[in-house]
């Protein structure tokens, strides 16, 4: 097994009578991209802001980085880089001002200064907004910025709270692109998102819901060993076919994807094709077809469970 | 080395920040302009030209020369003429005039036996034969104006029938030192820098890290190597330039404009306003720390900025306020500027004579950063 970034035994975390992260367990290991999804306020960032030593845990114990935390969150500091989830660099600065400004907060020396925002300027793309303020900037390219004021010390573990939530697909991709690299050059990220898209991405994750983790694993894993079969039917009439199905004991939801209905039927039902025709609900002359899982039908499937 | 990097880091980024804030920029010149303008032209303790009324039961021409001393004085501007007593009061009531001048039926007998100028002699002392000339009645609700018309009870009346001015004694002589000619703008200047630099050095830096806070940047912040102090610190920095800056102009304009004397070394004033300025931004890191936003930061600079101006001795005396007043005046770093200004600027005095003012001002300055730097927690819980 190789080395562990980050280790979390039973971390809970309580505000008030709202207990936002509970019994958490973690054990992340070096290189990845790690993926946390779940729905707004299923604790996200708080577990993030955990992680990184901003809030302290109401219980159960956190390393990151060999570090143990709230002790020690000082000395990490360093070697770890944040982009908020909100853009938290200086609107009244110019992209240089800001990516300055960072680098000697980190205490970079005069000339590695200059040689590394550079560079930044150049691997992010902001070359030509250099001098523009970053409050006139569009939500694509702030977003470029903080990943570069966040890897601007060159931190061994990156922390990104719901870093796509403000811009579009295109630069979505291109984001996740400059991930891989960072990956690549060995920086370990974890990464919060409530894109299905982008959890497939991550090389592993972890799948959250009210501050409880429901999963965790690769994407392939998780659709593998997902509790549930997969069944798209194409008939008429969806909306009142969805109702009606929606209401058997077996069926653990019903979404309507264009002209077909995706079925999500639990692993006991051993023939689920026969189950579902068998049903007086459903039309004998629709279609019905076992498909693949996606990684969203493994979010409602986990999440779904806590429901019922 | 690396806080050296850090202070600096914040000092050059709230530099930029301010030229970028135009309005903030403009109040930094404008507000001392403006106020001491305001203040130095508006603010007057030598009363003059009060409105007042006449009432004249004698109608003599007499009593018209008696009118014509008064006036002549300038204290008073007769502006109305009322029947009767009656009607004056009414007059005062309703804040028509400040004061009524009752003039007596029989003006002339009462004048003919006053003590001073009178005929009789001996001057008469008893009751019946002394009696005063004419009567003041007066709005006494307003002390000042009270005092200025109570200064006309003795007034000279020998001009009135041309009779040589005795010349009398004084009990006392009195000698007035650094404001022979008891000019209010030579007092009111100097203090004017103490309430303008708490005004704008307090509201400045109480908002400095609840703005932060606002605009999302401490999650950032504190996610960096950057200690509480050094942000401290840092911020404060900019801004003694600012102070200094103020204390220039409010210094150079009341100099040129109301000729206040600048009686003190220029070195024993950059200290005594250093400290003080530093002092003002100490409690306007500690009000930042406290405050949840920019409005609660504004009140509560509010709340220093009036005590420091009602009680700091910059508008009245503080030898005449109460016990707890004073003890409370006492913890304002405006009073002990306030002592020390007027001192350096116009009596040449040396700061080192009024230890015990520069001691607690330092003292403040230490407590205030100390305290703000510990409250400010670099976490979000």
């Amino acid at each position: 097994m190789s080395e562990l970034v980050i280790q979390v035994n039973n971390l809970t975390r309580k505000f008030g009578d709202l207990t936002a992260i509970q019994n958490l367990n973690l054990d992340i290991e070096k290189g990845n991209i790690y993926g946390f999804l779940g729905p707004n306020g299923c604790g996200k960032t708080t577990a993030i802001r955990m992680l990184t030593g901003l809030l302290k845990p109401s219980a159960g114990t956190v390393q990151v980085l060999g570090f143990s935390l709230p002790k020690d969150a000082e000395k990490l500091r360093m070697h770890i880089g944040y982009m908020t989830q909100k853009f938290s660099l200086y609107d009244d600065l110019s992209v240089a001002e800001n990516l300055n400004f960072i680098a000697k907060i980190y205490g970079l020396p005069r000339t590695q200064q200059k040689q590394r925002v550079n560079q930044l300027l150049d691997t992010y793309e902001l070359n030509p907004q250099a001098k523009q303020l970053a409050g006139s900037m569009s939500g694509g390219q702030k977003q470029r910025l903080a990943l570069a004021a966040a890897v601007l010390h060159k931190p061994k573990l990156l922390f990104l709270d719901e870093p796509t939530s403000a811009v579009d697909p295109e630069n979505r991709r291109e984001f996740w692109e400059q991930l891989f690299d960072l990956s690549d050059q060995g920086t370990s990220i974890l990464v919060s998102t409530h894109y299905m898209d982008e959890a497939e991405r991550c090389h592993k994750l972890a799948i959250l819901e009210q501050g409880i983790k429901r999963a965790d694993g690769s994407p392939n894993d998780l659709m593998q060993q997902m509790g549930a079969h997969v069944i798209e039917i194409a008939a008429m009439d969806l909306r009142q076919l969805k109702q009606e199905l929606i209401e058997l004991p077996d069926v653990i939801s019903a979404a309507q994807i264009g002209a077909r209905l995706r079925v999500l039927i639990k692993k006991a039902i051993t023939e689920p094709l026969n189950y579902l025709s068998q049903q007086a609900v459903v039309n004998p002359e629709a279609s019905l077809s076992l498909v693949r899982p996606s990684l969203e039908d493994v979010f409602v499937t986990c999440t779904g469970d806590s429901r019922q | 080395m690396k806080y050296i990097y850090r202070i600096q880091a914040i000092v050059s980024k709230e530099l930029i920040q301010l030229k970028r804030d135009n309005m903030t920029f403009a109040m930094i010149v404008m507000i001392p302009l403006i106020q001491l303008l305001l203040f130095g032209y508006a603010i007057n303790t030598n009363i003059r030209h009060i409105p007042v009324g006449v009432v004249d039961y004698s109608q003599t021409a007499l009593s018209r020369v008696l009118k014509q001393t008064v006036s002549a004085t300038q204290v008073v501007t007769f502006n109305q003429e009322y029947l009767n007593v009656k009607q004056g009061e009414a007059a005062i009531a309703s804040g028509e005039v400040r004061a009524i001048f009752v003039i007596p039926e029989d003006l002339s007998q009462r004048l003919a036996r006053h003590q001073t100028i009178g005929f009789a002699s001996p001057p008469a002392t008893d009751e019946e034969t002394s009696r005063p000339v004419a009567q003041w009645i007066v709005d006494g609700s307003d002390n000042v104006i009270a005092a200025g018309l109570k200064s006309l009870r003795n007034m000279p009346l020998a001009e009135l029938l041309s009779k040589p001015v005795n010349r009398s004694t004084s009990t006392f002589e009195v000698t007035l030192l650094f404001n022979p000619e008891q000019r209010t703008a030579v007092n009111i200047v100097p203090g004017l820098v103490g309430i303008i630099l708490t005004m704008t050095m307090i509201m400045f830096t109480s908002a400095a890290i609840v703005r932060e806070r606002e605009r999302g940047n401490l999650e950032l912040l504190i996610n960096t190597p950057v200690q509480p102090i050094e942000l401290m610190i840092g911020k404060i920095i900019p801004y003694m330039f600012i102070g200094g800056v103020q204390v220039f102009i409010i210094l150079t304009l009341g100099h040129l404009l109301f000729k206040v004397p600048i009686s003190g070394g220029l070195m024993q004033l950059a200290l005594a306003t250093t400290l003080f300025i530093t002092a003002s931004l100490a409690l306007g890191l500690l009000i930042s720390t406290i405050a949840k936003n920019q409005l609660q930061s504004m009140q509560m600079t509010l709340f220093v900025l009036l005590p420091s101006i009602l009680l700091s001795g910059f508008m009245f005396p503080y030898e005449g306020m109460p016990d707890i007043a004073q003890n409370i005046s006492e913890i304002l770093p405006a009073t002990h500027f306030m002592r020390l200004i007027r001192g350096i600027v116009l009596r040449d005095a040396e700061v080192t004579a009024m230890g015990y003012d520069m001691y607690w001002l330092t003292l403040f300055t230490l407590g205030g950063l100390v305290i703000a730097s510990l409250r400010f927690k670099k976490n979000l819980d």
